[in-house]
């Protein structure tokens, strides 16, 4: 099968710094894929690759099946939104949507109709003859995606197009995307930083991290199998628990407590004896009356209590190691109290703690 | 796969040489690289070279002397004079322009009224040309009818002021041209460099209750220290280049009183028809700006590379 | 308690009482008023002596407004004061002043926006080194590299003369005019290409920190939309910065109007600009000293740079602070 947009063995470097190496990444047709990471991890700079808006070193880009590795951005078939939106200010909103149309010599009457097309997904009609600077932020953006949609292409590519704008209007305008990308139906390859944004857009997310990808998968593989220690700190708010201890016999050991793996699924079915990590998610824990049902149950000293509104996190000590828990809101918990938890194993995630990959 | 590999030897044909990628910008830049390889080093490099020749009326590339140009000029009163009068004129331009620019920088600072017109006025006389400063300070201190006269008219019989008659100091009044001519614009430099400070610096020291002055000499004078740099290259830059100011208001007289080094090049070239004596003069001219911008670029730029 | 609520009522309380005359403020702003008044002398010393006539100015007080006011100095700076022979006044200065400004602002400007947009935006193998070479440039004395730069001229002029004289023969035989000698230097046009060399460092550093400000995205995002070099600079990049261009155009033409050296040297007595042929005609030794006429002639000359600076106001400080302080 053809993928839409095809990434092979791409490397880039600056001088001898050496940016992406040895990167590939297939995105099916329609598929929303978005490239997730902390600042500097090169999924700007992956976009922009996939883009032409950099020169790569070595490697080979498709899209649509054809080879574009040495073509000009225009002539990639891709449209392009950027976090601050980018728009030519001197230029009209109309004229920014056809700028691009206008330098591939199309037809003034096809120009029209795009536009207008365009003009009416976005519901950015009354605005056509306004300057960019007259605009609000959430209708700045809406231009930019506008001027990518008028473009007529099939891969989208979103430089963190939110990251701009402020948290309410980040919202809205998020679930406006999804609906777009319901109603396009085209690919859309999304840079962001922000974990939810990536959860709630994605089919599939890549984490990144210095310059290679962590893990490729759907949200629900990269929240609750993360493949290594470090996507499974860098996703969830807030981040696991990890516990260093031992894994013997199928147990997980750490001082003088011993957890029984029971349900826990193993990568490999006869995971011999090692050093371990264990991560358990803050919001896996239970509480209250829950706890007798759980598989593992402990009891932990509360340090420090944050009560924010529609949940509490507590800040535990089990036996030395530092444990955060996230309660339900309405949970009344003292600092200093001991209070029971439940832990199930089947949820947790297991590391090996020298290559940091999961068991 | 087949798909993959067509549209990769497609691609590749078209893949632009090294050379041409990026043709427009090359092209555009080709002004510039002109100036700067050309003019810029090609012109300095044949300069220095033709000072160790014997050119006289033209170019003599073959006529190789060695240093005799320089023992020569360093022979020569006139040039003895010409670096006397620089280094005079440079170190208090310096001192007066940096002090007097800072002085009126840190009052204009203090939130006064009228802000953009006292600027307007101080600032004025930089638009003005060398030629044209140099011209009306001729006629301030024209010792009959100016500025002296003036005052003894008043009845002060025994006022003397007569810089541009008086061999001594007749560079002193070529300093006062140049300093109402030149200090607006160091004011206006580091008035940029002062509003640049954050202003939690005047909140914090208005709570410890240190007052203006010692804020100034202790804080901000330390925090403008690249400002302060970037003037002080600006001004010794314009002090080597003097030479219209002393055309128009001295014309290095009275004798060769207030010659300066730019002005005895441009004559023993243009005038005097002794070129390698000329390219001797202005290699050291040359010679006098590295001084100041080779430490000045090593600090800016070498700096950056460590910290 | 009675006590403590009257205190609170009767101590300090709402805004606190300015005094208009603090003894800071007598400081600062009396010794503003001298230096501004140092400042404006020569100005003034100028005017009201360009304005005397000769007798008057023999009485030595130039500080005096004038008993009669007279503008003859002024007719005769502009129409009939002397260099040497000639005695045109300063006009013919004037216009081969303006001849000598438009093209080389308008060149020396269209040279350096392209060049520090391609160093902003189209960086190249190299262009860098250029770019550092032609800063530095910028600090070496003009005396190093003017003799050169005569022989440039004059055997670049010589060279295009051979190339256009090639087509006389031709050209005779058809019947036109045949080309006759073309000359770089001594002539306004070479020093019009003078004007746009030593321009270059300061605007296109100036034109490089403008188009590096502005957000890189704005350029991608033409890119994607499928402008080249030229379209990105002609539609994108100029219209959006006007104010730099603005700023770039009060930095040459005050520059240029002001110079004196590239003017002296490259230049001949029928091409001198304006600042050369003021200073011949009141450095001249022939004839009797006519302060009136010269102070008239000084400020003539001044005017052009004079009437740019009230103009501008801000933008003439922006120029000149961008010009010195590196990004």
């Amino acid at each position: 099968m053809t993928y839409s947009v095809e990434i092979k063995q791409l490397d880039l470097a600056f001088g001898a710094v050496k940016v992406l190496q040895g990167l590939d990444l297939n995105v099916s047709e329609g598929e929303f894929l978005v490239l997730l990471g902390s600042s500097g991890c090169g999924k700007s700079t992956l976009l922009n690759c996939i883009a032409g808006l950099l020169e790569i070193t070595d490697g080979q880009i498709f899209i649509k099946g054809e080879n574009v590795t040495w073509a000009e951005p225009s002539e990639r078939g891709i449209g392009m939104v950027f976090q601050s939106y980018a728009l030519y200010p001197q230029m009209t909103v109309k004229g920014n949507l056809s700028f691009g149309l206008k330098n591939a010599k199309i037809p003034k009457n096809e120009i029209e109709k795009r536009v207008a097309r365009a003009a009416e997904i976005l519901q950015i009609g009354p605005l056509l003859d306004r300057k960019p600077g007259a605009l609000s932020g959430g209708q700045r953006q809406r231009v930019a995606i506008g001027r990518a949609l008028v473009r007529d292409v099939d891969v989208f590519l979103f430089d963190e197009p939110l990251s701009n704008l402020d948290a309410k209007l980040r919202v809205d305008l998020r679930v406006e995307l999804k609906r777009l990308h319901n109603q396009l139906q085209n690919t859309m390859i999304y840079v962001t930083h922000d974990q939810v944004e990536a959860m709630t857009l994605a089919d599939r997310i890549a984490v990144m991290k210095g310059g290679a990808i962590m893990q490729l998968g759907s949200p629900d593989e990269i929240y609750n199998k993360p493949r290594n220690l470090y996507v499974a700190d860098f996703i969830g708010s807030p981040s696991m628990n990890f516990i260093e201890g031992h894994l013997e016999g199928g147990r997980f050991k750490v001082d003088d407590m011993v957890m029984p793996m029971d349900g826990y699924a193993f990568a490999a079915p006869q995971t011999a004896d090692r050093p371990a990590t264990i991560g358990i998610r803050p919001e896996h824990v239970v509480t209250g009356e829950l706890v007798p049902n759980a598989p593992l149950q402990f009891a932990v000293d509360v340090d420090l209590v944050e009560p924010m509104g529609s949940d509490t996190l507590v800040y535990a000590k089990l036996g030395q190691h530092p444990f955060r828990i996230r309660m339900d809101g309405q949970a009344s918990v003292k600092v200093g109290e001991t209070i029971s938890i439940g832990v199930d194993p089947s949820r947790a995630s297991l590391f090996d703690t020298a290559t940091e990959d999961r068991l | 796969m087949a798909v993959t590999d067509t549209g990769q030897t497609k691609v590749r044909a078209k893949r632009p040489s090294r050379l041409f990628k990026n043709m427009a910008a090359k092209i555009a830049a080709i002004p510039m690289i002109f100036t700067a390889l050309v003019v810029f080093v090609g012109c300095t490099l044949w300069t220095i070279y033709h000072s160790f020749t014997r050119s006289r009326l033209l170019p003599a590339p073959d006529k190789w002397v060695g240093l005799d140009n320089y023992e020569r000029l360093w022979g020569e009163n006139r040039w003895l004079i010409s670096i006397e009068n620089l280094a005079i004129y440079g170190l208090c331009s310096l001192v007066l322009s940096l002090t007097i620019g800072f002085v009126l920088a840190a009052l204009l600072d203090r939130k006064i009224r009228f802000e953009n017109t006292i600027r307007t006025i101080i600032l004025y006389p930089f638009a003005l040309s060398f030629v044209v400063t140099g011209l009306a300070w001729q006629w301030i201190l024209n010792p009959e009818l100016g500025l002296q006269n003036t005052v003894r008219n008043i009845g002060w019989e025994s006022f003397t002021f007569d810089p541009l008659n008086n061999a001594d100091i007749v560079i002193y009044g070529v300093l006062i041209a140049g300093i109402w001519q030149g200090s607006g614009f160091v004011m206006v430099l580091l008035l940029a460099g002062m509003r640049g400070i954050d202003e939690d610096v005047w909140k914090a020291s208005r709570v410890e209750g240190i007052p203006a002055w010692k804020t100034y000499i202790f804080i901000v004078i330390p925090m403008m220290r690249p400002v302060f740099v970037t003037a002080l290259v600006i001004i010794s830059a314009g002090i080597i280049k003097v030479y219209d100011l002393v055309v128009a208001q001295t014309s290095g007289g009275p004798g060769i009183a207030s010659e300066v080094p730019a002005k005895y090049v441009i004559e023993k070239m243009f005038q005097a028809q002794n070129l390698g004596l000329g390219f001797a003069a202005s290699t050291m001219m040359l010679l006098s700006v590295l001084v100041v911008l080779i430490p000045w670029a090593y600090l800016e730029f070498g700096g950056k590379k460590n910290g | 308690m009675v006590d403590a609520t009257v205190n609170a009522l009767s101590g300090p309380r709402g805004p606190k009482p300015k005094k208009a005359l603090s003894s800071t403020n007598i400081i600062i702003y009396g010794t503003l008023f001298v230096v501004c008044m140092y400042y404006l002398l020569p100005l003034y010393v100028m005017i009201v002596t360009s304005l005397k006539g000769m007798p008057e100015v023999r009485l030595g007080n130039i500080f005096g407004p004038p008993v009669e006011v007279t503008f003859q100095p002024w007719v005769k700076a502009w129409s009939e004061a002397c260099t040497g022979i000639n005695c045109e006044g300063l006009s013919r200065g004037f216009w081969n002043s303006v001849w000598i400004l438009v093209p080389s602002v308008i060149i020396s400007i269209a040279i350096a926006s392209v060049s520090g947009y391609a160093l902003a935006n189209w960086r190249f193998k190299g262009s860098e080194v250029f770019f550092t070479i032609l800063i530095f440039g910028a600090f070496i004395p003009y005396q190093v590299m003017i003799y050169p730069i005569v022989i440039l001229l004059r055997e670049s002029g010589e060279g295009i003369t051979a190339v256009l004289k090639a087509f006389n023969p031709m050209l005779e035989a058809m019947g036109f005019e045949g080309f006759k000698t073309f000359r770089l230097m001594g002539s306004l046009s070479g020093l019009v290409i003078v004007h746009t060399i030593f321009g270059m460092p300061i605007l296109t550093l100036l034109f490089r920190n403008y188009f590096t400000s502005v957000p890189e995205e704005l350029f991608k995002a033409a890119r994607v939309d499928g402008a080249g070099f030229w379209g990105i600079y002609f539609r994108i990049m100029l219209p959006m910065s006007l104010p730099i261009f603005v700023v770039a155009m009060i930095l040459q033409i005050t520059g240029i109007w002001n110079d004196f050296l590239f003017g002296v040297i490259y230049t001949k007595p029928e091409t001198y600009p304006m600042t050369v042929q003021l200073n011949n005609i009141v450095n001249s030794v022939q004839g009797v000293k006519e302060y009136n006429v010269n102070m008239a002639a000084t400020l003539l000359t001044g005017l052009v740079p004079l009437v740019i600076y009230f103009a501008s106001g801000k933008l003439f400080v922006r120029g000149i602070a961008a010009g010195a302080v590196k990004g």
